[in-house]
């Protein structure tokens, strides 16, 4: 029996359950420490004419005040993904670009008295004319946010792919749709922190922050502190309150608190409150969107041009415009379209810069896709499941490579699509539409088809650069995954992982993975996933991201396990005097396969390489393994752009039912089916997890929650009462199917499985809403006030 | 009516899951900063600061209420409960608690604590609550997490058990 597999109770919640969770603002701080808060833009876009900070450095309790002249005396500016004349920095330097930009920081002896000083600080700003929507920022004659650039437009890159131009121009239809996604992020409950501590004898930086990686941040925050990686030494606690992508963003602030921190000559603390998060902590990207399908009088797609304007914000940081290319890969969704064309370009708004958010990218490149599908079946008059089953990438055809350069590792579409049709009871949705629409009712279906990427190739990012750029900066590929496993001179077993879970159980399933490698129970496990850089193995794909634990994590910790137990095999054998290939682990003991009494104790075994190293041969001294695994398949960009940006595609096929109130608007979901193929299942009650809540966020993302800001850039979302977020009462129970299809690329067979929802969810109710009101274009969100205004004429 | 002086730190005596306990606090100062930073109770936790959230419920005199929104000043006197005594004794959890961990109701159990002691109250007021009236009172807590869909069904089996028992 193995403990993979089954939804085992999780090691995390008796702690989290009691309130004896350690999350970072429950760890206590050292003696001394001091508390931050930071006074933020109130304008969208000004120049900084003077700051005035005499009377708050002589408030009470104050001991220092930072802005722009401290940063950039001790710091250095934020690199980006993108070789542009601009420089990003943790605090506004001589303007001020997104509402709620950091102009100053406080430091003082409590956090009431920090807040206190805030408003003793006098700035004088000059407003300047800014740029909200994105397509205002193509527009030569807007205003410029940052002079080196002359332009807003920081990227623009064509690829192709194929032969687009011949598909295009020999194809029966030409069928588009134009789709602006909204910005809107997954606010964790828990909101950002750090504490900051700088040695000056050591010129080190010592910084605990609920950062959740990638660790490819940790040398930009390096640079902006001026120091070498091995002097900035960052940690995270052992609990996080939940991240979705969000506390990448905490990054710039871990820069700006070092700086305080140093200034201060104290250890310096600071919690973000829920106003400043929602203000400008990060969001995911909107973007326009103009997508062109070449179609076959069957339906069939030949050929996509894609034309995408990414708006990032007042500020490229790193790793943006990652999210522009995380799908590059996988443009094609999951189906078989071998021409592409693909115009890119990302611009500068005065809205708070972007980055990591759940389904990264894939929201909106599936919400374009999806709806051109829908449309395409509307236009011809065709049966839109039809659609999607016609263009699927067929069975049998994996690992299949797309146009763009993505490998799809595993799976069986048609068969899946087919097995939630049956499963998830498409017949009976389709009776009870006829019947809501035969008694007067909006009542519409939607489907979905999705690729879920995971696993991200380190390297996706650089296709943002042209290939001469690319040889110049040297290549970039890979993901590298870590975990160590150690013997206690007890013969205990200890795992530490890099994976920074955020709530995600990441400790429980390492533990099954560990047991089942061994022979022994979960419970005689121990996980720790607290990071720190100066001790613990990591590399630049470190962190919580791109959905990597199952496939990668675990990947690596699977290799980890098989390798400590391979030397113990050996000197198993030696003590048993069988073949190494004949011992076997199970129920805590070590034994010769054909003769189970001749056997030793694990723990004795395990301790051996402690206690008598002389006993054990060379070499297979079994105290502390450490295993880094990066997969071959994640290659750097080629000549030609093509770029599998992900190691391992999962599929998803959604479809639901849904009303729409012929008076009010509201939307009502009937019935949601989520079709998931995330390859083996490690434990299915955290797969049901993720695939709840991220449709839960979805849901969110689709009716109710959107940054929203005016056309002054004023930002009109700035509480939980403005920006809505589902509660139980929203959100419906969704029918979860699977089909399994392990990944030929992965130790475990696993794929990722937290993001998919995101990207699938919100354009399969908006197509079911587009159906029931029988419109051609909709964006989200789907919010009673814009449905009231779509409801048909006629309707009572 | 005690008028308060805003600038002295008053001593504040209350009784916190069932013992006696003691602080000093300005009158601004937020009870969820005196129960986490004064007292160590870092069970309650802080999301919002404006009493969206629900993450900070703990109950004041046997009734929900949002720590976030209450001055530390206000409880003077009073009964608190918050989640460090949910548990019956330490090793051994509540049936709410072990009906959360069998039904994975938490991820990253930031918001948990508030569930628990709104639920807590709620099910010895309603003791067979259906589910659309269970949906509707947890309506006044944000997960992130979760999707409340193991949350609903770890409520409605806890409080199964609690009747039968």
């Amino acid at each position: 029996m193995s403990w993979v597999g089954q939804s085992i109770e999780r090691v995390e919640d008796a702690a989290l359950l009691t309130g004896r969770g350690r999350y970072i603002d429950d760890l206590g701080t050292p003696p001394g420490t001091l508390h931050a808060a930071i006074l933020r833009s109130p304008h969208a876009h000004a120049m900084i004419r003077d700051i005035r900070t005499d009377a708050a450095r002589a408030a009470k309790g104050v001991t220092a005040v930072i802005t722009a002249a401290e940063v950039t005396r001790l710091g250095g500016p934020l690199l980006a993904g993108i070789r542009a004349p601009i420089q990003c920095w943790p605090i506004a330097v001589e303007r001020v670009r997104y509402v709620g930009e950091p102009v100053a920081v406080v430091v003082a002896a409590d956090r009431y008295l920090a807040e206190d000083a805030l408003d003793l600080i006098e700035v004088d700003y000059e407003p300047l004319a800014c740029v909200v929507h994105p397509r205002d920022a193509l527009d030569p004659t807007s205003a410029v946010l940052h002079a080196g650039l002359k332009s807003n437009i920081a990227s623009d890159r064509s690829f192709r792919y194929g032969d687009p131009e011949k598909a295009f121009a020999e194809a029966a239809h030409r069928i588009a749709v134009a789709v602006h996604y909204p910005r809107n992020s997954c606010t964790p409950i828990e909101t950002y922190g750090v504490v900051a501590d700088y040695d000056p004898w050591e010129d080190a930086y010592d910084i605990l922050a609920n950062f959740q990686g990638p660790f490819s941040i940790h040398p930009v925050i390096a640079r902006a502190l001026k120091v070498p990686g091995n002097r900035l030494r960052l940690r995270t606690p052992p609990d996080s309150g939940g991240s979705f992508g969000v506390k990448q963003g905490v990054f710039p602030y871990i820069a700006l608190m070092g700086i305080a921190a140093r200034v201060a000559g104290r250890p310096v603390k600071w919690i973000e409150d829920r106003l400043e998060h929602l203000a400008a902590s990060v969001s995911a990207t909107n973007r326009m969107i103009s997508l062109e399908a070449a179609v076959a009088a069957d339906g069939r797609v030949t050929a996509l041009a894609w034309d995408q304007v990414e708006d990032v914000g007042a500020h490229i940081r790193a790793p943006e415009p990652a999210t522009l290319y995380r799908m590059h890969g996988n443009l094609t969704g999951a189906y078989d379209i071998r021409n592409v064309s693909v115009r890119n370009r990302v611009v500068l708004t005065n809205k708070t810069p972007t980055g990591l958010n759940r389904g990264f990218g894939g929201p909106q490149v599936y919400y374009a896709l999806e709806r051109l599908m829908q449309r395409i079946a509307i236009e011809l008059r065709l049966d839109p499941l039809d659609v999607i089953r016609r263009n699927l990438v067929p069975s049998g055809a994996f690992p299949y490579k797309t146009a763009t350069g993505g490998l799809l590792d595993s799976g069986d579409y048609p068969a899946a699509v087919a097995a939630a049709v049956e499963d998830g009871g498409l017949a009976a949705l389709k009776v009870r539409q006829t019947s809501a629409r035969a008694e007067g009712r909006l009542y519409g279906i939607g489907y979905t088809a999705v690729v879920e990427p995971s696993v991200s190739n380190m390297g996706y990012i650089t296709t943002v650069l042209t290939p001469e750029e690319r040889r110049k900066a040297g290549p970039k590929n890979g993901a590298q995954a870590t975990a160590t496993i150690a013997l206690d001179p007890a013969g205990a077993v200890s795992v530490h992982i890099a994976s920074v879970p955020q709530g995600q159980g990441h400790r429980t399933v390492v533990a099954q993975i560990v047991a089942d490698a061994l022979g022994l129970a979960p419970k005689d496990i121990r996980v720790v996933t607290e990071m720190d850089t100066a001790r613990d193995a990591w590399s630049i794909a470190s962190g919580n991201y791109s959905s990597r634990f199952a496939p990668a994590v675990c990947g690596a910790v699977q290799l980890a396990a098989e390798r400590i137990k391979a030397k113990l095999s050996r000197a198993a054998a030696a003590q048993l005097n069988v073949p190494a290939g004949e011992i076997e682990f199970a129920g805590g003991r070590v034994h010769a396969r054909h003769n189970p009494d001749n056997a030793l104790p694990f723990g004795r075994l395990a301790a051996a390489s402690h206690w008598a190293p002389g006993t054990v041969a060379d070499g297979d001294h079994a105290l502390r393994e450490t295993v880094f695994w990066t997969p071959p398949q994640l290659a750097a960009p080629g000549e030609d752009d093509d770029i599998n940006s992900s190691l391992c595609h999962g599929f998803i096929f959604d479809f639901c039912g849904v009303e729409v109130d012929c008076v009010t608007g509201e939307l009502r979901i009937d019935k949601y089916v989520t079709m998931h193929d995330c390859g083996r299942v490690l434990h299915p009650g955290m797969v049901a997890g993720q695939v709840t809540g991220g449709f839960a966020h979805a849901l969110g993302a689709a009716v109710y929650e959107e940054f929203v800001y005016g056309d002054d850039g004023s930002f009109r979302t700035g509480t939980f009462a403005d920006y809505l977020l589902p509660t139980t009462m929203e959100v419906p129970t969704p029918v979860i199917l699977h089909y399994e299809s392990p990944s030929p690329f992965t130790p475990l067979g696993a794929k990722g499985v937290g993001e998919g929802n995101c990207m699938s969810t919100p354009v399969c109710l908006a197509n079911a809403v587009a159906d029931a009101l029988g419109i051609a274009e909709i964006d989200l969100p789907l919010s009673p006030a814009k449905l009231a205004a779509l409801l048909p004429r006629g309707a009572p | 009516m005690s008028r308060l002086n805003a600038d002295a730190r008053h001593r504040i005596r209350l009784e916190v899951n069932g013992r006696a306990v003691e602080g000093e606090a300005e009158p601004r100062m937020l009870l969820t900063d005196f129960l986490r930073h004064t007292l160590g109770l870092t069970g309650t936790h802080v999301g919002c600061e404006h009493g969206v959230c629900g993450a900070c419920t703990i109950q004041i005199d046997g009734a929900p209420a949002r720590a976030c929104l209450t001055l530390a000043v206000q409880v003077d006197g009073a009964k608190l409960h918050t989640v460090e005594g949910l548990a019956p004794e330490p090793g051994r959890l509540s049936v709410l608690q072990e009906a959360f961990r069998r039904h994975h109701a938490l991820q990253c159990g930031f918001c948990t604590a508030g569930i628990l002691m709104s639920l807590d109250w709620y099910l010895r007021q309603t003791p067979d609550p259906g589910e659309v009236e269970l949906r509707e009172f947890l309506g006044g807590h944000l997960c992130r997490c979760t999707g409340y869909v193991p949350i609903v069904a770890a409520a409605l089996d806890a409080a199964k058990r609690l009747r039968d028992a």
